[in-house]
């Protein structure tokens, strides 16, 4: 039983965290959200420098291969969730999760095709950013619910069809995405996956700043005529459910990186901020509130080292249901952690908890972003409950 | 007993919505409905339709041109104001100013400022806190040094509510560092166009210029602005607070988003199903509801026991409380509701002329910055920390 750092994990963690001190600040924050260029070019750079945009990455495609933790087959790497938490703990607008863990495990999973494994490793140059698009509007989590339809044509396919809120889906330069190509709209079997350049005629993405300062995309496909090279699995819904366990385990890293920050920034403002001539953080209601608050947050952490182990499972019947249940069960532990730290963040700052200038309101809403994303914690929990019942 | 409205009650609901009907503009009723960003002229014009009614000073007694109505009447009347799509009426200038210029004003004072307020010429905000006093309000620093015929403040307010509409604000102010701090505090009026008056706009977390930072440097008040005795201003503002809590119930805006909450609940799908019949968001609603119910009894208990004995007995002090957490688990719910598409940011919708697509239904773009901005429903008006204080100061006796 081990949960400390090896060495080399720990350093990568120094530099990195030093790194966003000097070069992400908040105020660099707060210069991204007003600035138009949504794709973090100078920090891509660095991350590509500092080795980060290989985790995960096959080594024979160029990345830094298996590392540690490794569980059976499926690689979850240690290593993803310190960048998540270091990315959390700085507000970084990034579009790491897109590109490297959600489409990096989609593509990792089919590295035997030549397109995937060229586009593997231009990730790991710094040379591609890629989103994956996959839910789709009333589809709400559920991951099989693909209308997106792809009719094969003499030489390819034409997908028909929406999708909703790709991460970082504006600044991608290729995406994966699904497609029915057989079976009705939530059936688990007939959907396939496309990597799509994102400059193909008949695609049409529009961008949008999200509330938490990140940005997104919808898609419609009109009439987009594709290639057959441009499949890349005609039995995608495995891939994507492993893809999307390990943006969850990616995403409760980012959290509790964020609630660290949150938790911290509580901590000093109730020890300077002076009401009735005393630190607020006297006052027996608010010591126990943060108490709570630090409680939480060490849960969403254990639960997080949990799903880091369990995402990447060998398929097996025993070991695929646990690892599901791990996975809806993290969702949903750190969702209820995030709100509840971001709220209880807020309301300790009093006013300045709601103030666009502080830092605070700005990790609330990542927060609650992330519980948003990839199935909320009332979802979650009704997952695990259903996987619990059968 | 019995929960029902009187027969005169409900009479006087009907007139109310009868009024509502003919004469709440539209637009200002669409603004209002949809969540749309409102502005000052929105505020004094249907300020200005209320006065031409009669109907300009609701919360007045009739010896001060008001129209004289109980807190029960109040209570409906607001209810059905909210209910219908009518802005909130400035709350500062009728609900806050006009009691205490009634109760401690000159004659002088009254003639002058009342009619403006009632008639929609003078849009008032509210200048207490300070940067170093929120919760501790007595604290407060911002001074006012009497020389000759007139005070000269220098000082600074901070979540000033529509500071930016607003003609005049009315501000605790410190005359004297004697005694405790309670016994120095002074009720000041300030034209805000006098000089040395500056507004900085805070803007908040869904991205919204509501509340700001007022700046006094040197600006020159007339002694005749000055509303009660020197050093007693502290007194106006308990009077006040005496008046307020009930006033905060929300009842209505629970009401109108929980119907809103249904129709997104609808109209989201769930496997293949409205939202509606997913069994775990269900419980949620349930939840809401119930909670609901219970706080518009003890809304109604209160103006009953207001009604017999003319001040809010114990069941005043939970309504803020009770109003606040509330509102917040309606409004959260709602945008879990809505999904993750009611994440795009997307402030060009509050804006009541825009018709874009935002990959959703009308709700959509609307809900997520009324979910970050109503956090501040338990911090404003009173903490909940301070409000559970007094709970179990004034009430519990501990």
């Amino acid at each position: 039983m081990e949960f400390s750092l090896a060495e080399e994990q720990q350093q990568m963690q120094d530099s990195l965290r030093r790194y966003l001190e000097k070069s992400y600040t908040f105020d660099d924050h707060r210069a991204q959200l007003k600035s138009s260029d949504k794709s973090t070019g100078i920090h891509w750079q660095a991350f590509a420098e500092f080795g980060l945009l290989g985790i995960g990455i096959p080594d024979d495609c160029g990345g830094l291969g298996d590392t540690t933790s490794v569980s059976g087959e499926g690689v979850f790497s240690e290593d993803t969730m310190i960048v998540m938490a270091s990315i959390g703990r700085s507000l970084m607008v990034t579009p790491y999760l897109a590109t490297v863990v959600l489409c990096g495990s989609v593509l990792r999973q089919l590295k035997t095709n030549i397109d995937c494994a060229a586009a593997l490793a231009a990730i790991a140059a710094g040379e591609k950013k890629m989103a994956l698009a996959t839910y789709e509007r009333q589809g709400r989590y559920q991951l099989s619910h693909v209308a997106t339809t792809a009719t094969l044509t003499a030489d390819g396919y034409i997908l028909s069809g929406t999708k909703t809120v790709v991460i970082h889906g504006d600044v991608a330069d290729s995406l994966v995405i699904s497609a029915r190509i057989k079976n009705t709209v939530s059936d688990k079997q007939g959907i396939a996956l496309f990597l799509v350049d994102k400059n193909t005629p008949g695609l049409t993405v529009r961008g949008y700043a999200t509330n938490d300062g990140m940005s997104a995309a919808d898609l419609s496909f009109a009439a987009l005529h594709l290639p057959a090279a441009a499949m890349i699995s005609d039995d995608g819904y495995p891939i994507l459910e492993r893809a999307i366990g390990y943006g969850i385990a990616a995403l409760c890293a980012e959290a509790v990186g964020a609630m660290e920050a949150l938790n911290e920034q509580t901590l000093e403002y109730s020890k300077n901020r002076k009401q009735f001539g005393v630190a607020i953080g006297t006052f027996q209601a608010l010591q126990h509130r943060m108490v709570d608050m630090f409680i939480a947050t060490e849960q969403a952490r254990s639960i997080t080292i949990l799903v880091a182990l369990k995402a990447g499972s060998r398929d097996d019947e025993q070991r695929d249901d646990e690892r599901r249940k791990v996975i809806a069960a993290a969702k949903a532990l750190v969702g209820q952690s995030a709100r509840y730290v971001g709220q209880q963040a807020v309301q300790l700052h009093g006013g300045m908890g709601v103030v666009d200038e502080l830092a605070i309101s700005h990790y609330f809403k990542r927060l609650t972003a992330i519980d948003m994303t990839f199935g909320d914690s009332h979802y979650q929990r009704g997952q695990l409950g259903e996987l619990l019942a059968a | 007993m019995n929960v029902d409205f009187s027969p005169a009650e409900q009479a006087f609901r009907q007139e109310v919505l009868t009024f509502l009907d003919t004469k709440l503009p539209a637009n200002i009723r669409h603004k209002v409905l949809n969540g749309k960003r409102l502005v000052r002229d929105d505020f004094m014009r249907w300020q200005r339709i209320l006065f031409d009614y009669g109907w300009g000073a609701p919360y007045s007694p009739k010896d001060a041109g008001g129209t004289g109505w109980n807190h029960t009447e109040i209570a409906i009347f607001d209810n059905e104001c909210v209910d219908a799509g009518a802005p909130g009426l400035i709350a500062f200038g009728q609900k806050m100013l006009a009691p205490v210029l009634m109760a401690f004003g000159t004659p002088e004072q009254k003639a002058h400022y009342l009619p403006r307020i009632f008639k929609g010429e003078d849009f008032w905000c509210q200048g207490y806190s300070e940067p170093g006093s929120g919760s501790d309000l007595a604290s407060l620093k911002t001074k006012a040094e009497k020389v000759g015929d007139k005070y000269i403040v220098n000082g600074q307010k901070i979540w000033t509510t529509q500071a930016q509409f607003a003609d005049w604000i009315f501000c605790l102010v410190r005359t004297s560092n004697e005694g405790r701090p309670q016994q120095g505090i002074s009720f000041l009026l300030i034209d805000m166009k006098s000089p040395g008056v500056s507004v900085r706009p805070i803007i908040m977390l869904d991205g919204e210029h509501e509340v700001n930072e007022v700046f006094f440097d040197n600006v020159d008040v007339p002694v005749a602005n000055l509303v009660g005795e020197e050093n007693k201003g502290w007194t106006c503002a308990k009077y006040l607070l005496s008046h307020e809590r009930t006033g905060l119930n929300l009842v209505a805006v629970c009401k109108r988003w929980m119907r809103r909450l249904h129709h997104i609940a609808r109209t989201e799908m769930a496997n293949g199903k409205p939202l509606i019949e997913d069994t775990h968001f269900r419980d949620r609603l349930a939840q809401c509801e119930m909670e609901l119910m219970a706080h518009e009894i003890t809304l109604l208990r209160t103006l009953a026991a207001i009604a017999k004995s003319g001040s809010p007995g114990p069941e005043a002090s939970i309504i803020k409380i009770r109003a606040s957490e509330l509102t917040q688990s309606i409004i959260e719910l709602s945008m879990y509701a809505a999904g993750p598409e009611a994440l795009a940011h997307i402030p060009e919708a509050l804006d009541p002329a825009w018709h874009g697509d935002v990959g959703g239904y009308d709700y959509t773009p609307i809900v997520a910055g009324e979910y970050l901005n109503m956090r501040k429903l338990t911090i404003f008006g009173g903490s909940n920390e301070i409000q559970r204080n007094i709970i179990a100061q004034h009430v519990l006796g501990l």
